[in-house]
């Protein structure tokens, strides 16, 4: 299999508007015959549905959900960054590209990332103008913060809810849609498996969640939109329903999946509270800016903060980076707090926790300036942990919270597969081995409101309507078949370990093998680990024998049987990918200061993954990368 | 701490439903709401019993997927939280609980506590957006906005489409939904072309679904989790006849 990313040919800056201008366009008259469906509805399939509806095509749209609003873009905090440069500080089109570029540590595409640059002002106008409430200055006119990974003041947001108020945007707009009939929505059901005939995507397979129906769906292109693969982890800042089965079973149908081990972790998030928790939630990365993080330098040391000499304590951060101190980027500062865990330092329930402390910048500041500042971040943290951090320091610990990694696309976003189109986080392309903040929201709806809805209809042109196969075709029928023998099967096992408890199995698994640190050996372990625990699975696992209609406990095993599959990929990408990059951190390659440490010469490629079997070694394909408008560099932090 | 949970159990839409007492003698203060369900799910399971159906998601209080009445109250006890946010610290030994879906005529229960609230949808396609298609838009520093009239549209656009509202209402009306997402866009000079068109069709809407009417209990603010004012229930009125009057005077020839 040759990997053509059809990159187009020129110079970086013109090579999307050359594009735009020689990709074929489908007749207006024609649109309607045309048939589409989404999967997901969050930032990238709510505004690629409503988009490609205004166009004129015939849309369905898929979500798990009860509502398209609820999709867990919905939570994203912080802001979406554009180029706009109405700061007047020096942005650019191009320095929002090599920021992005540099920041994913030059595992990303080049010409994607500059198209993403690019289209960042378009999103901004698009979404002011569909009502969203972006914060203003007193004069009126959009208000900008900073964000990691900038010098320049360019991320747009709406309170600590412009993840919200976006998808609530693009949520509207394809409400519309569905209004005049140009999208069928079908929430509470979720995508089982993609149909493929001679090479084609034709269309899926659904379960609606209410009544256990398993129906096929026929399409001439199909746009997967079903975000990233973090609740592989079980523990994460994910939803509870996000999960990984769309991608993966299209996976299983052909389609190459590129770095999955490429899973980035927060280093600010709320500790573990004891074996019931069931999701993290993330606080803001800010908190860091007056906040000194520390732990006691004794082990095992069970005294209150309060209590803890300043002698006794080590602010670790500030000690190994005097330079950066306690802004030190995630994954350093993720992977500290895990040393210090592991060393046994670790505060709070089960020790997996580090102190971010408030009392001396609310000394230096005055308390009225960190409740300005942080006033409803410190409530959350209450609201929580009921621990009070004007009067103690909170306790904080890193948590997985987005996958880099995803599906393979070219410059179209369409997949190997012909048809197949992977859009937000879900595909793999533009952040490389690492996401800046404020850059996945922005990626979402760069590719929905204006990439897919463009090199959609230079697929479409190439098809007909015509040979649309019904979903009587024997290949939809045999996809069905296989579909609902699945459940059953899931439901026959009747043995006496719950879903959740081999998911949180693991999750351990990966986080312990496969999460901050990796190393060649842990890695091993958990390759010989995992079959064993989805062997297990296969014999033990115990689902709620009421049915296959509305029955939650069957559609979380469904979704961690797939996981199960996925983790080994996931581990053996880490084992192959021999080099330390942004977040995949391969302790045996870093620098004499810890940081990752890349090996250009053999891995400056994307690795793309070809699914031979469950348990089977996968095949790689590799596009190699080249870096042609920014220089090649170690990042640094001194 | 120990304490009974009395949950609504209804195994189907056209089934019967009853309260089931469970006895929770491991309760930690720092589980959630849904975690304990979650230990009860994991128990009732491993016993061959059918677990209760939820809806949950995000668990961070912004999805608007979780919520049902906690011994009266939707989303229970503790102000301006959804139930994935109320942690069992806000309850005391001994305590019973009872839990039950959201009641409203416009919501018709799936199963356990998970309702249908596909109306509120509806009431959205029925004209809570602005028209502007993807590519028309103007350059966003165009049109300047007062922070004040922008952080009001705020306030209102921070509804989570949860449906406590709903659900607490004495009259089941849907009027603080609605009323949020036309004060969202009324109070932006982007929305004032459609917005007099918006309200009448979203409140016809609303009423066609089988939503009632507000008589000013104010019982959607209390139990909101967002704080949503019913300020925005007057603004919706005010809307509202003024389009009526509007749309009585016949075909526009003169604005």
């Amino acid at each position: 299999m040759e990997l053509n990313a059809k990159i187009p040919s020129g110079p970086i800056e013109k090579k999307w508007d050359n594009h735009r201008f020689e990709m074929k366009l489908v007749n207006p008259a024609n649109k309607r015959k045309y048939k589409v469906i989404v999967v997901g509805s969050g930032l990238a399939g709510a505004s690629a549905a409503a988009s490609m509806g205004q166009l004129g095509y015939e849309v369905s749209c898929f979500c798990y959900q009860d509502s398209a609003r609820r999709a867990h873009s919905i939570a994203a905090q912080g802001g979406i960054n554009a180029s706009k440069n109405y700061q007047n500080d020096g942005d650019s089109v191009f320095r929002l590209f090599y920021d992005t570029v540099k920041g994913g540590d030059f595992r990303s595409r080049e010409a994607n990332v500059y198209r993403l640059a690019e289209l960042s002002m378009a999103i901004i106008d698009q979404c002011v103008a569909l009502g969203v409430p972006f914060a203003r200055e007193y004069s009126g006119y959009l208000a900008n913060r900073s964000f990691g990974g900038a010098q320049v003041s360019r991320t747009f947001y709406a309170r600590g809810q412009t993840g919200q108020q976006l998808l609530l945007g693009a949520y509207s707009a394809l409400s519309r849609e569905v209004a005049l009939g140009q999208v069928k929505m079908y929430p509470r059901h979720e995508m089982l498996d993609l149909v493929v005939v001679d090479g084609h995507t034709r269309g899926i397979v659904t379960r609606d969640m209410v009544t256990g129906e398993i129906t096929s769906h026929a399409a001439d292109a199909v746009v997967l939109g079903t975000g990233g693969y973090g609740n592989a982890y079980y523990l994460s800042t994910n939803a509870k329903g996000c999960n990984i089965t769309a991608i993966w079973r299209a996976h299983r149908r052909g389609a190459v999946f590129a770095n999955p081990c490429f899973t980035q972790i927060h280093p600010t998030c709320i500790p573990v509270s004891g074996e019931h928790q069931s999701k993290l939630t993330l606080m803001s990365e800010s908190l860091r800016n007056d906040g000194r993080i520390w732990v006691p330098k004794k082990k095992g040391d069970t005294r209150r903060p309060q209590d803890i000499p300043e002698a006794e304590r080590d602010y670790y951060l500030e000690r190994k980076y005097p330079a950066f101190g306690n802004l030190v980027p995630r994954d350093v500062a993720s992977r500290n707090a895990k040393e210090v865990c592991d060393d046994g330092r670790g505060v709070g329930p089960g020790g997996q926790g580090v102190y971010l402390d408030f009392t001396e910048a609310m000394q230096r500041l005055g308390v009225d300036v960190i409740v300005e500042r942080y006033g409803n971040l410190f409530e959350m943290y209450e609201r929580i942990t009921a621990e009070d951090p004007y009067q103690q320091p909170m306790r904080i610990y890193p948590a997985m919270h987005y996958a880099m990694g995803g599906l393979w696309v070219d410059y179209n976003l369409m997949s190997n597969l012909d048809g197949l189109h992977i859009i937000g986080e879900a595909n793999f392309s533009d952040h490389g081995a690492n996401r800046l903040g404020a850059s996945a929201l922005m990626q979402g709806l760069a590719d929905g409101y204006f990439i897919l809805p463009y090199t959609i209809g230079d697929y479409l042109v190439g098809v007909s309507p015509k040979d649309r196969p019904s979903t009587d075709h024997p290949a939809f029928k045999q996809t069905e078949q296989e579909a609902k023998d699945r459940m059953k099967k899931l439901l026959a096992v009747n043995g006496k370990r719950t879903v959740d408890s081999f998911h949180r199995e693991l999750g351990k698994l990966l986080w312990d093998y496969c999460g901050m640190g990796r190393n060649e050996k842990g890695l091993k372990t958990a390759l010989k680990k995992i079959p064993e625990l989805r062997e297990e699975f296969w014999k033990n696992v115990k689902v709620s024998a009421e049915g296959e209609n509305f029955n939650q406990s069957l559609e979380k095993a469904g979704r961690v049987a797939d996981f199960m599959e996925f983790a080994d990929l996931l581990v053996y990408d880490a084992l192959v990918r021999d080099e330390s990059c942004g977040a995949h951190f391969r302790e045996e390659h870093q620098t004499p200061e810890g940081e990752a440490l890349r090996d250009d010469e053999n891995f400056s490629h994307v690795s793309a993954w070809e699914f031979t079997g469950v348990g089977q070694t996968p095949v790689l394909h590799k596009e190699a990368l080249s870096f042609e408008n920014v220089h090649l560099a170690q990042r640094s932090y001194k | 701490m120990k304490l009974t949970l009395k949950i609504w159990r209804q195994s189907g839409s056209r089934e019967k439903g009853r309260l089931v007492s469970y006895p929770m003698d491991h309760v930690e203060p720092d589980m959630s709401f849904l975690e304990l369900l979650d230990i009860l799910n994991e128990e009732l399971l491993l016993k061959g019993e059918r677990p209760v159906a939820f809806d949950h998601d995000c668990r961070e209080g912004i999805c608007g997927s979780c919520g049902f009445m906690i011994s009266g109250v939707a989303h229970g006890p503790q102000k301006l939280t959804t139930t994935c946010q109320l942690f069992m610290r806000q309850f005391k030994d001994g305590d019973t609980i009872i839990a039950e879906p959201f009641r409203s005529r416009a919501f018709p229960v799936i199963k356990d506590l998970v309702v249908d609230r596909s109306a509120l949808d509806k009431i959205i396609q029925a004209g809570g957006f602005i028209s502007a298609r993807t590519g028309s838009a103007p350059e966003a520093n165009a049109i300047p906005i007062s922070k004040e009239a922008s952080d009001r549209s705020m306030d209102a656009a921070a509804c989570i489409g949860c449906g406590a509202c709903v659900a607490a209402c004495p009259n089941g009306s849907a009027m603080l939904f609605t009323a949020a997402k036309i004060s969202h866009l009324g109070l932006l000079p982007q929305g004032q072309p459609e917005r007099y068109q918006r309200a009448l069709r979203m409140v016809n809407t609303m009423e066609k679904l089988g939503f009632g009417g507000c008589s000013n209990h104010g019982e959607c603010e209390a139990v909101c989790p967002k704080g949503i004012s019913i300020d925005f229930i007057a603004r919706l009125n005010r809307d509202f006849m003024k389009a009526n009057v509007v749309e009585k005077m016949g075909p526009v020839k003169n604005v």
